[in-house]
């Protein structure tokens, strides 16, 4: 199954239908839901925290909190 | 009579609340493109049109009143506190255009709570730049309410949301959701059993759980009979409600927001490549920080010779100009070298505040955040500690006040336990002044050996701080929830008002909070050092008179007759003056020495056996062992309420028992041990240095640490292990050096 932490640089991905109480409610506020994307933006050092552009909101989040986050990897179509 | 409209102003972190809130009350709070910057309320006045009052609130930023952090319950408890003095007339909830779908999430939960609430969409002059378009009107049908399109940066939109306020009994009241839809049979249970409550707040009073630190939370209501459901079931349904607001969000604004794509032009993601790159990231932070040093050290060195020869001068004026007697001594030695000893901090401490200021503003404090947070991990610390120990280079008790927007109390509790380590402004003047006496001039590399002293006692500082937290987070045994999530503010060019004033307030507070300890410290130094009880000081004049006329004056005093009469025949002799006549003026000159000389042996012997001087006596072995005399011991003693006192005590210690007026740091040089060897020598200096990076002296930082913890015991704790520390460190380096 694949996650945040599965994204490449610049891709995107559609959040999947989750079971109800993996991730935290802040989250969710955030525009967390199933259906919106999520764009990998950057990677610190040692491969954490993430930072990630979730509909919008960019923020950046540990890497066992991404490893929660379910979705469809959306391959690149439009040119770079 | 107007009665004052009490006005809540509320929102997500970092959308503009305190630039409004500024602009609404002419006060000046500290902004920052840092989201949590105001942790606290804060309070002004506003005037409305046709004479009415409000009573504005600027509250820190919470993103939905589901608090997870203690900065964020403090917005809930007041929304839900309908007998708190500031519960809100009226909320004006504030939101930034560019992320206005999420913002509006806590509007629909304010709006659902039923008070009246005004909408505002701030950042207004970002909207062509992001190819974002606007139907005002249509919005606030949709979300039954006002809205005031305002850009704080440009001043437009201010006085609609005035007028607003001041029009706020003809909001709407109606909720935006039907709250029961979230679980139709639960809520009809609560209504039943609680018919005067609206069930929605009953509803947010339930599932709060504000556990994260062990602070006796107010009872909002006694609620706890509503647990009728487990608490997995209860937040399976906080998630139905968010699914279900961003529904309603979503649908309102499908027809009234536009996003031009093609328009929208971003910097924020290439910026960031460059700025949180594995490699670059953290040359381009070094960097930073190596600049800030250098800025500090050098560029501040020409303002602050420039007062202290003004405070000089000045001293030396008063003695000449006034009348001689107590009112002028004390003027001239007390009071003015205890000033003179901090205001010569003030434009380095200016620097550093700008400095802090500018990475706050420009919105690059998240991504150190960011950067940091996975190295901070092995010492119990999270990327957040770090803003705290940046901002702790400051002030330590701001930079406690920061930890407030970590979510885990662990962290946080270890975070107020560590950041006094770090080198606050009031180390400044005791760092800067020693160096300058013990660390010699000259340079490697381009950077000058004082500016890498300076730089080391920073590492020193933080380091000390990694390493204490790392100890800490072995010993305290606290289970505590854990989520980090930090947001990444766009890039903003930082507004160079609000730069301008966090640096005046910053360094006007510093000023004038360190100016009262030490006028009334200076003025009872004084008063000590030029008075005693003892024959000894009563006849001092007849007792030093004789030793002079028996012994002659000591090597000191010969020596500094010498060199001013050598550097008097250097002079002359580029002059080519007759050799009768330069032999004529070396006596009179030699003649002038000698009487200055011989006041000066008299004023330190008095001070010697004035009240100080013994109180300083008793004191001294329990410093001697660290290379102190018992001047260095008094100061040491004071300088417990602030670390800054220090430099203000000796400048006033020394200028009591001296004649001369001198720079602060002339009189320091001239000091001599008993050996007639300069008493600030490296070791002495260095052991001070490692004394003042260890130590907690700092009255107001304990006053802190115990409101955040709520507990005499941690900053009990704290004060005793700084204290051997530093007493520890400093007797080792002394010892090994001297
Ligand atoms: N472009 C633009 N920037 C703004 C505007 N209003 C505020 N800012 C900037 O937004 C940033 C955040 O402003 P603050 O007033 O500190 O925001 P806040 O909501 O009080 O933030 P917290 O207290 O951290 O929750 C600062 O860098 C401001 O300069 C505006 O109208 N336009
Ligand atoms: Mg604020």
């Amino acid at each position: 199954m694949a996650s945040v932490i599965d994204l490449a640089y610049g891709q995107k991905g559609i959040i999947k239908d989750f079971s109800e109480h993996v991730l935290p409610i802040k989250l969710l506020e955030l525009g967390c839901l199933p259906g919106n994307s999520v764009e990998l933006v950057q990677i610190a050092p040692l491969n954490d925290p993430i930072y990630i552009n979730l509909n919008g909101s960019h923020i950046a989040i540990r890497r066992s909190l991404a490893q929660l986050i379910e979705l469809d990897i959306v391959e690149e179509t439009q040119a770079p | 009579m107007s009665k004052s409209i009490n006005v809540a102003l509320i929102g997500n972190p970092n959308t503009g609340k305190t630039s409004i809130f500024n602009q609404l009350t002419g006060l000046k709070q500290k902004v920052g493109n840092y989201p949590g910057i105001t942790v606290e309320k804060k309070e002004g006045i506003c005037k409305l049109p046709r004479g009415v009052k409000a009573h504005i609130l600027d509250l820190p930023g919470t993103y939905s009143l589901n608090t997870t952090s203690l900065d964020e319950s403090l917005v809930v408890e007041l929304l839900l506190n309908k007998n708190d003095k500031d519960f809100p007339d009226v909320a004006v909830v504030i939101t930034d255009v560019e992320n206005l779908k999420r913002n509006l999430f806590l509007f629909t939960q304010i709006k659902d709570l039923k008070i009246p609430a005004i909408l505002v969409i701030n950042m207004a002059d970002r909207m062509s730049r992001k190819g974002i378009s606007l139907d005002i009107e249509a919005m606030e049908k949709q979300l039954d309410t006002k809205i005031a399109l305002v850009s704080t940066r440009k001043g437009e939109g201010i006085d609609r949301i005035k007028e607003l306020i001041a029009d706020y009994r003809s909001l709407s009241t109606a909720p935006n959701l039907d709250a029961s839809r979230i679980s139709p049979d639960y809520f009809k249970n609560l209504q039943k059993a609680f018919p005067n409550e609206d069930p929605y707040k009953l509803w947010l009073v339930i599932t709060q759980d504000v556990n994260f630190m062990p602070i006796e939370k107010k009872q909002i209501q006694d609620a706890t009979s509503f647990f009728t459901k487990s608490k997995e079931e209860l937040k399976k349904l906080q998630h139905r409600e968010t699914v279900l607001r961003y529904q309603f969000i979503n649908d309102t604004l499908k027809s009234t927001y536009k996003v031009d794509q093609l328009a929208a032009k971003g910097l924020r993601a290439s910026i960031d490549k460059i700025l949180t790159h594995k490699v670059f990231g953290y040359l381009i932070f070094f960097a930073i920080l190596l600049l800030i040093f250098q800025t500090i050290f050098e560029w501040s060195s020409y303002p602050m010779d420039f007062i202290d020869e003004q405070f000089a001068a000045a001293s030396e004026w008063i003695k000449n100009t006034l009348p001689a007697g107590l009112f002028t001594d004390l003027l001239a030695e007390g009071i003015l070298a205890g000033i003179g000893g901090v205001v010569i901090f003030i434009p380095q401490i200016a620097f550093l505040f700008l400095f802090i200021s500018l990475l706050e503003e420009s919105g690059y404090m998240s991504r150190v955040v960011f950067l940091m947070d996975r190295l901070m991990r092995p010492f119990g610390l999270s990327g957040k500690s770090v803003v705290p120990l940046i901002s702790g280079n400051a002030c330590a008790i701001p930079a406690i006040m920061a930890t407030r927007t970590i979510e885990n109390w662990k962290e946080r509790l270890i975070t107020i336990l560590v950041t006094p380590f770090t080198t606050c402004s009031a180390r400044l003047p005791v760092y800067l002044i020693l160096i300058a006496l013990v660390i010699p001039e000259g340079s490697v590399l381009g950077l000058s050996y004082q500016a890498l002293t300076l730089m080391l006692l920073y590492l020193l500082g933080f380091g000390m701080a990694l390493f204490s937290a790392m100890v800490l987070d072995k010993i305290l045994k606290i289970k505590s929830r854990s989520l980090f999530m930090v947001e990444m503010p766009t890039y903003r060019m930082p507004l160079i008002k609000n730069v301008g004033y966090t640096v005046l307030e910053k360094t006007k507070s510093f000023v004038f909070g360190a100016g009262k300890i030490i006028l009334a410290l200076s003025i009872v130094l004084w008063f000590l050092g030029s008075n005693g009880y003892s024959d000894d000081f009563q006849n001092a004049e007849e007792i030093v008179s004789e030793r002079i006329t028996n012994e002659g004056l000591s090597t000191y005093s010969n020596n500094y007759i010498q060199t001013n009469i050598d550097s008097y025949l250097e002079e002359v002799k580029s002059e080519g003056l007759a050799p009768s006549a330069v032999q004529d003026s070396v006596q009179t000159l030699t003649a002038e020495l000698t009487e200055s000389a011989k006041a000066q042996e008299i004023a330190s012997y008095k001070l010697e056996h004035s009240y100080i001087g013994q109180a300083g006596k008793a004191f001294e072995p329990i410093v001697k062992p660290l290379g102190y005399d018992w001047k260095i011991g008094i100061a040491v003693l004071t300088s417990f309420a602030a670390r800054e006192v220090f430099v203000g005590t000796l400048a006033t210690i020394y200028s009591v028992g001296s004649d001369e007026e001198e720079t602060i740091q002339n009189r320091m040089a001239a000091e001599l041990d008993d050996d007639g060897k300069p008493l600030f020598n490296l070791a002495t200096g260095v052991s001070l240095m490692l004394f003042y990076a260890l130590a907690m002296q700092c009255m107001s930082t304990l006053a802190i640490v115990k409101r955040e913890t709520n507990s005499w015991k941690w900053p009990m704790i704290q004060l005793g292990f700084m204290s051997v520390l530093a007493y520890v460190v400093a007797l080792a380096a002394y010892q090994i050096l001297a």
